[in-house]
C-alpha cells in the first residue's frame, strides 16, 4: 500500500518537484529487449530456411549437368565375334567382351601404351561402368556396326564427373582423393580435344535406380510418385468431399457424428508412420496386395490425406452463406439439389485448395512408404501401379544413405526436383485461392 | 472375361439404362415436363443405379471370397501326409501350386502332357516361361494346379454370367418402374445419402483399422515376449533371427527407445518453443502488416518442406558442422582436437526437428494470441503498462491454456516424427544424458525392424506393431488432452 500512498504525498508538496521514478528507462529497455527477442526469433527461422535451401541448391544444381565423354570406338570383330558365329548364334553378341572394346577405345584416344596395365586400368576407370552395356545394346540393335568405328558418347565415371565440375579439391594429397593426378591430366587432355563435355542430365529424369551414381536417375521415383498422386487424388477427393458434405449438411447432431468429428481431428494428428503400419498389416498382410506397389502406397497416403481434405472441405462448405441455401430451398430444390447444385460449386475453390495442399503433403511423405516396402531397389520403370516402385522422397532417403560424394549431389538434385513440384502445387493452390475466393 | 472387361460392360449397361430410362420418361411426359414427378435424368439415374449397384456389390464380394473358397477345396484334396505337415510348409506348398497354375496356361498341350507324366522337368520348363518355382514340384502339386486352374475358370465364368445377368435384370427393373408419378428423385437421393454416409464412415473405419491391426499383431508379439519385459525392459537388443528362425532370444526393452524419443523431443521443443513463441508474439503484437505478410508465409514454408529434406540437411550439413565445431572448440580449450559431438546425435536431431516445429508453434500460438479480446489489451495499455508488460502480464496468462494445448500438439508431432531421426539420431539404443551422443527413437526402430525381408512370425518384426501402438496411444492422449484444453479455453471468451 505504501508505494501507492507515497507518490500522492509527493504530489501534494509542490516544492519537491522531481518526477516520480516509475523505472521508465528500465521498462523501456525491457520493452526494447522483448522486441529484439521477437525479431531474433523470426530472423532465426528465416535464416535457417535460407540456409537449408541454399545448401540444397548449392549441392544440387550441378546434378542437372552430367559429364560425357565422346570417343571413337572401334567395334572390332576380333573382340566381339572372333569365330564369326553371330549369324547362327546371336547370343555371342550378348556375351562378348565389351569392356575390352571400351577400354581399347579410351586407351587409344589417350595414346597410352596398352602394355602398361595400371595406366590402362586407370584410364578405363574414367568411363562409367555402364558403358559396356550401352555399347552392347548398340551392337545388338545394329550388328552391322561390327568392324566399323563409330563415335559413341559415354557417361563419365562419377569421380571424373565431380572433378570436371570442380568439386574435387586438388590440393588434397593424391592418395586421399578418388581421382589421381594422371586421370586429371587425361581429363584435361580430353577437354582440349573437345571429347569431354557437360551436357544436360536427361538420365536424372529417365533412368531407374543404380548403384553407380552417374547412372542413377529418378525415372522410377517420378513415375511412382505420379501413380501415388493419381491414386490419392482419385480416392481422397471424392471420399473426402462426400464425407464432409454428410457431416456438414446432413448429419444429425448426435453422439455418433460427434464421435466422427473428434475422430477426424485426431486422425489428422496421428503420426504418419502409424499409417504405414496400418497399410502393412491391412493391405499387404490381410488383403494380400503386392509389396512395394504404388497401389498400396496410394491407399495408405489416401487414408493419411483424408482428414486434411475433410477439414478443409468442411471449412469451405461452412463459408458458403446460409442465404444461398435458403434461396435454393425456397425455390423448391431438394436438400440434395441445394447441396450439389449450389453449395458445392461455390465451395469448390476452397475444396481444391485444401486438396492440393493435402496432395503436396502426401507427395513429401516418406515414412509410411518405407514400411510398405517402396524402399526397394527398382531399376525398371513400373508400367502399372501394381509393379514395384519407389517414390521421390523414398529415393531421396535411399540416396542419402549412400556414402559417395556424387550421391550427395544426386540427392540434392532430387530434393530440388521434389521442392519444385511442391512449389508448383502450392503456387497452384495460392492462385486458385486468389482467383476464385469470394468474400461474402 | 477379365475383371476390367466386366467393369466396362457394367458401365455400358449402366449408361444404356440411363439413356433408355430418361428417354422413356421424356416420352411419357408428352413434351410437358411438369407431368413427371422428377426430371427425366433422375429416372435415368434410377435405372442406372439398379443396373450397376447390385451387380457391382456381387462382383466385389465374389472377387474377395471365391479365392479362399477355392483354396480350401484345393487344400482339402492334398494327400494326407501333406496335410500333416506344419502350417508354414503347407503355405509354401500352396504357393507352389498357385505358381504352377500361373505357368500352366503358358505351355502347349504336349508340354502339359509331358509335365504330367514326368518326362519334362516342370521347374526348368516354367522357369523358361518366366514363372520361377521355389522347388521341385511333386505330382500332387501339378494335379492341384490343374484343379485350381479349372475351378478358377469355372468360378470366373459363373461370376461373369451372374453379374451381367444381374445388371441386365436391374436395368430392366429400373426401366419398368418409369412412370409419371414415380418418385425417382427421392429414390436416387436416398442412394446418394447412403453413399455420403459410407464415405464419412471411412474415417471411423480407418481408426478401427489402425487399432485392430496393431492390436492383433501386437498381441502376437506379446504372446512371445511378456508385456512386462517390453514395457519395463531397459535393454533393446532384438538380435535379428536368420530367415525361417523364430528364436525369441532378443531383448525388447521399450525404455531406451522411449528415453531417446522424449530426449530428442525435449531438445526440439527447447529450440521450437522460444523461437516459435517469440515469433508469434512479435507477429501478433508488434509487426507491421507488411512485415507480417512477409514473415508469416516464410515461416510457414518451413512447415511445407518434407521432413526427409530436413533429415538430409541434418545428415550432410548440421551434423558435420556440429562435429567440426566441437573439434575446434575442444582443440582451443584443451589442445586435443577430438570431437565431443558425434555427427549423429541427440543434439543434431533435436535442433533440426526444432526448426521444423517452429511454424507449428508460431502459427498455433498466433491464432490463440490474436483471439485474446481487444478489451483486455486496451485496458492494460490504458493503465500505463508497456506493450511487453501487457503481453507478459495480461495476454500470455489469458492465452496460456491455449498455448499449452498448442505446445502439446507440437510435442505429439515431435514424438511421431520419423525421417529426421532416422537420418540424424543414430540407431544405438542407449540410455544417456549426454546430448552429444547418438540415441534412437521408437519411430527409428519401427522403420529398422520393418525394412528388409519380413517374416510375420518372428518377434523381431512383430515388435514394430507393439512400438506402433505405444506411439499411437501416446500421441492420441496428447492430442485429445490438447484439443480438450483448446476447446475449453475457446469457450472462455465466446
Amino acid at each position: 500500500m505504501t508505494n501507492i500512498v507515497s507518490p500522492v504525498a509527493g504530489a501534494v508538496s509542490p516544492a519537491a518537484a522531481p518526477r516520480r521514478d516509475i523505472g521508465i528507462k528500465r521498462r523501456y529497455a525491457a520493452e526494447r529487449r522483448f522486441r529484439a527477442y521477437g525479431i531474433a526469433a523470426i530472423t532465426f527461422g528465416v535464416v535457417f530456411l535460407i540456409l537449408l535451401l541454399s545448401t540444397v541448391i548449392r549441392n544440387g544444381y550441378t546434378a542437372f549437368q552430367q559429364t560425357a565423354i565422346t570417343i571413337p570406338v572401334e567395334i572390332s570383330e576380333k573382340l566381339i565375334d572372333p569365330d564369326n558365329k553371330r549369324a547362327t548364334d546371336p547370343s555371342v553378341l550378348i556375351a562378348a567382351n565389351y569392356p575390352a572394346v571400351v577400354r581399347d577405345a579410351i586407351v587409344k584416344q589417350l595414346g597410352i601404351d596398352p602394355s602398361k596395365r595400371t595406366e590402362v586400368r586407370e584410364a578405363a576407370a574414367m568411363i562409367s561402368k555402364g558403358a559396356p552395356i550401352q555399347l552392347r545394346n548398340l551392337v545388338v540393335a545394329n550388328p552391322a556396326l561390327i568392324g566399323t568405328t563409330v563415335n559413341v558418347t559415354f557417361l563419365a565415371d562419377a569421380n571424373i564427373d565431380s572433378a570436371n565440375k570442380g568439386q574435387i579439391d586438388l590440393n588434397v594429397p593424391e592418395a586421399n582423393r578418388k581421382v589421381s593426378d594422371t586421370q586429371i591430366g587425361w581429363m584435361n587432355q580430353l577437354k582440349s580435344a573437345g571429347a569431354i563435355e557437360k551436357q544436360f542430365n536427361t538420365g536424372l529424369f529417365t533412368s531407374g535406380n543404380s548403384s553407380r551414381p552417374e547412372a542413377a536417375g529418378l525415372g522410377v521415383a517420378l513415375v511412382g510418385s505420379l501413380y501415388l498422386m493419381l491414386i490419392v487424388l482419385a480416392l481422397s477427393l471424392p471420399i473426402g468431399v462426400a464425407a464432409s458434405i454428410y457431416l456438414e449438411e446432413f448429419a444429425p447432431k448426435n453422439k455418433l457424428t460427434d464421435l466422427i468429428e473428434v475422430n477426424i481431428n485426431n486422425l489428422a494428428a496421428v503420426p504418419s508412420i502409424v499409417y504405414g503400419l496400418l497399410g502393412l498389416s491391412v493391405f499387404i498382410n490381410f488383403a494380400g496386395f503386392p509389396r512395394s506397389a504404388s497401389l498400396v502406397g496410394g491407399l495408405v497416403l489416401t487414408l493419411m490425406t483424408l482428414p486434411t481434405i475433410i477439414i478443409a472441405t468442411r471449412a469451405a462448405l461452412r463459408a458458403v452463406p446460409p442465404s444461398i441455401r435458403s434461396a435454393a430451398l425456397g425455390l423448391g430444390a431438394s436438400k440434395m439439389q441445394m447441396v450439389f447444385h449450389h453449395v458445392l460449386p461455390l465451395a469448390m475453390p476452397g475444396i481444391l485448395t485444401g486438396t492440393i495442399i493435402g496432395l503436396a503433403h502426401a507427395l513429401g511423405e516418406t515414412a509410411p512408404l518405407l514400411l510398405i516396402g517402396m524402399v526397394a531397389f527398382v531399376a525398371d520403370i513400373p508400367g502399372t501401379p501394381l509393379e514395384p516402385s519407389t517414390a521421390l522422397p523414398v529415393q531421396i532417403y535411399m540416396w542419402a544413405n549412400e556414402a559417395e560424394r556424387a550421391f550427395v549431389e544426386r540427392t540434392s538434385g532430387a530434393i530440388i526436383v521434389l521442392l519444385l513440384f511442391l512449389i508448383l502445387m502450392n503456387l497452384g493452390a495460392i492462385l486458385l485461392r486468389r482467383r476464385f475466393e469470394r468474400r461474402w | 472375361m477379365s475383371t476390367s472387361l466386366i467393369l466396362l460392360s457394367l458401365l455400358v449397361i449402366g449408361i444404356a439404362a440411363y439413356v433408355m430410362a430418361s428417354s422413356r420418361a421424356n416420352a411419357l411426359s408428352g413434351g410437358k415436363s411438369s407431368n413427371l414427378h422428377s426430371r427425366p435424368g433422375y429416372y435415368g439415374s434410377y435405372a442406372a443405379v439398379w443396373a450397376m449397384l447390385p451387380s457391382l456389390i456381387v462382383l466385389a464380394l465374389w472377387l474377395s471370397i471365391s479365392p479362399s473358397i477355392i483354396e480350401t477345396s484345393i487344400r482339402g484334396a492334398f494327400p494326407d501326409e501333406v496335410k500333416a505337415q506344419p502350417a508354414a510348409t503347407q503355405n509354401l506348398n500352396y504357393g507352389m501350386v498357385s505358381a504352377i497354375a500361373r505357368g500352366l496356361p503358358k505351355l502347349t498341350a504336349e508340354e502339359v502332357a509331358g509335365i504330367t507324366d514326368g518326362s519334362i522337368d516342370i521347374q526348368a520348363k516354367l522357369g523358361e516361361k518366366g514363372v520361377p518355382l521355389a522347388g521341385a514340384a511333386e505330382p500332387y502339386m501339378i494335379e492341384g494346379a490343374k484343379n485350381l486352374t479349372a475351378k478358377t475358370a469355372v468360378s470366373r465364368l459363373v461370376m461373369t454370367g451372374v453379374v451381367l445377368l444381374l445388371a441386365v435384370a436391374g436395368a430392366a427393373y429400373g426401366l419398368r418402374s418409369v412412370a409419371p408419378r414415380f418418385r425417382a428423385r427421392n429414390q436416387v437421393e436416398r442412394v446418394m445419402l447412403w453413399g455420403l454416409i459410407v464415405a464419412s464412415s471411412i474415417a471411423i473405419l480407418t481408426t478401427i483399422g489402425i487399432v485392430l491391426s496393431m492390436l492383433s499383431e501386437a498381441a502376437r508379439f506379446f504372446a512371445m515376449v511378456p508385456a512386462s519385459d517390453f514395457f519395463f525392459g531397459t535393454v533393446w537388443d532384438p538380435r535379428f533371427a536368420g530367415a525361417g528362425g523364430t528364436s525369441t532370444e532378443g531383448q525388447f526393452g521399450l525404455i531406451p527407445l522411449l528415453a531417446g524419443t522424449l530426449y530428442i523431443g525435449f531438445v526440439a521443443m527447447l529450440v521450437a518453443v522460444p523461437v516459435g513463441l517469440f515469433a508469434a508474439i512479435y507477429m501478433a503484437e508488434y509487426a507491421s502488416p507488411r512485415l507480417r505478410s512477409l514473415a508469416k508465409p516464410l515461416l510457414e514454408v518451413l512447415a511445407g518442406i518434407p521432413t526427409i529434406v530436413y533429415g538430409f540437411f541434418a545428415l550432410v550439413t548440421v551434423g558435420p558442422f556440429l562435429r567440426d565445431l566441437s573439434q575446434q572448440v575442444n582443440g582451443l580449450v584443451t589442445g586435443n582436437y577430438m570431437n565431443f559431438i558425434q555427427a549423429q546425435s541427440v543434439l543434431t536431431a533435436g535442433i533440426v526437428m526444432g526448426i521444423m516445429l517452429i511454424p507449428y508453434v508460431s502459427s498455433l500460438s498466433d491464432d490463440i494470441i490474436t483471439a485474446v479480446p481487444r478489451a483486455m489489451r486496451d485496458g492494460s495499455l490504458g493503465l500505463g503498462a508497456t506493450r511487453s508488460e501487457t503481453i507478459k502480464k495480461v495476454i500470455l496468462p489469458a492465452a496460456l491454456p491455449g498455448i499449452v494445448g498448442a505446445l502439446l500438439m507440437t510435442a505429439s508431432r515431435a514424438i511421431g516424427e520419423t525421417m529426421i531421426v532416422v537420418l540424424a539420431a543414430g540407431v544405438a539404443a542407449r540410455i544417456d544424458i549426454n546430448p552429444f551422443e547418438p540415441m534412437t527413437t521408437v519411430t527409428v526402430k519401427i522403420v529398422s525392424q520393418l525394412t528388409g525381408d519380413l517374416e510375420f512370425t518372428s518377434p523381431q518384426t512383430l515388435v514394430a506393431f507393439a512400438l506402433g501402438i505405444t506411439l499411437f496411444c501416446i500421441t492420441l492422449c496428447l492430442n485429445i488432452y490438447a484439443l480438450y484444453i483448446v476447446r475449453k479455453y475457446r469457450e472462455q471468451y465466446e
